[in-house]
């Protein structure tokens, strides 16, 4: 995987308890997201879809550039599923990386499919990583020392 | 039934499901991430998915009732559904739901309403033996034991 252009450091790296926030339309999913992402110290909070992701990271449609997030606490991390009715994964990441205040936040993508071209244009537009579904512990470490280990 | 017993036939009876294809690895994620902060994960994980479930098979239902089939429509749902099921290891529902996407790129009226029928089956079938690990798993903590760690070396 490459690493992003941006110069952001690992985001575990100096933070207790990183704050994710896992955007995915499917409810099973986003429990099995929750619990894995727990597991490994995680504070998370999840979204349904792309609209309300925006929302919470305050690039929604009342964007206010004077906060960075609504909620106050800062997100260390978005990971989004790519299929998602409404807006997909792919043009969340456009709308992350496009922004002025949230494009240093390392956005990883995931899919049930494993589908070349898309992946790599995600990772084109900035995508940290793309990690196929279903989601295993192991994929999780493997998150969480990638996003350790990565600098500019 | 003394604890013991019952644990033996809960082991027995979950290598099975796997020997059967009716789980596969992705349900041994599940149990492996279920911890004392979390004692009903598996449950909860599975009912979402049953509930979830229930809905999917009424939309597709109603979707190829319809005098003209939106298959575009019916793939979305047969994507989800492939997709949750493929989340929590019901192995069987996922292979009906590949070859359900199939006939809906084809735009086969016919393969899909026998396709509805298929991944019917396979959902009821998982979803009755899961409910029986559940009743089994409840009875093991009723009586004071403990489920058991399961080895697969079969």
């Amino acid at each position: 995987m490459e690493s992003s252009s941006s110069s952001s450091k690992g985001f575990m790296a100096n933070v207790e308890q990183p704050h994710v926030l896992a955007v995915d339309d499917s409810l099973v999913d986003r429990k099995l997201i929750e619990k894995l992402l727990t597991n490994l110290s995680c504070k998370v909070t999840t979204a349904e879809n792309g609209a309300s992701a925006l929302e919470f990271l305050g690039l929604g449609d009342q964007h206010n550039s004077l906060e960075s997030n609504v909620s106050n606490s800062k997100v260390n991390l978005v990971i989004t599923d790519y299929c998602m009715p409404g807006m997909t994964g792919y043009e969340l990441l456009k709308k992350i990386k496009e922004s002025s205040i949230m494009k240093e936040v390392p956005v990883v993508i995931m899919s049930s499919e494993n589908v070349p071209t898309r992946i790599n244009k995600c990772l084109e537009e900035g995508a940290q990583m793309f990690m196929l579904k279903p989601l295993k512990q192991s994929d999780m470490k493997k998150l969480r020392y990638h996003l350790m280990n990565c600098s500019s | 039934m003394e604890v013991g017993q019952m644990q033996r036939q809960w082991v027995d009876y979950t290598k099975s499901l796997f020997l059967e294809g009716f789980l596969d690895g992705q349900f041994l994620q599940l149990q492996q991430l279920q911890d004392e902060s979390n004692p009903d994960f598996v449950v909860e994980v599975v009912s979402l998915f049953f509930e979830d479930s229930e809905k999917l098979l009424n939309d597709l239902t109603r979707a190829l009732e319809q005098p003209t089939v939106d298959f575009k429509r019916v793939d979305a749902h047969v994507h989800q559904f492939k997709g949750s099921s493929s989340s929590i290891g019901a192995q069987r529902v996922k292979n009906a739901c590949i070859a359900f996407r199939n006939f809906c790129e084809e735009k086969n009226t016919e393969g899909c309403v026998r396709c509805v029928q298929q991944v019917k089956h396979e959902y009821y079938l998982v979803k009755s033996k899961l409910e029986t690990l559940f009743a089994l798993e409840q009875q093991i903590m009723a009586a004071g034991g403990s489920i058991p760690m399961l080895e697969l070396n079969f």
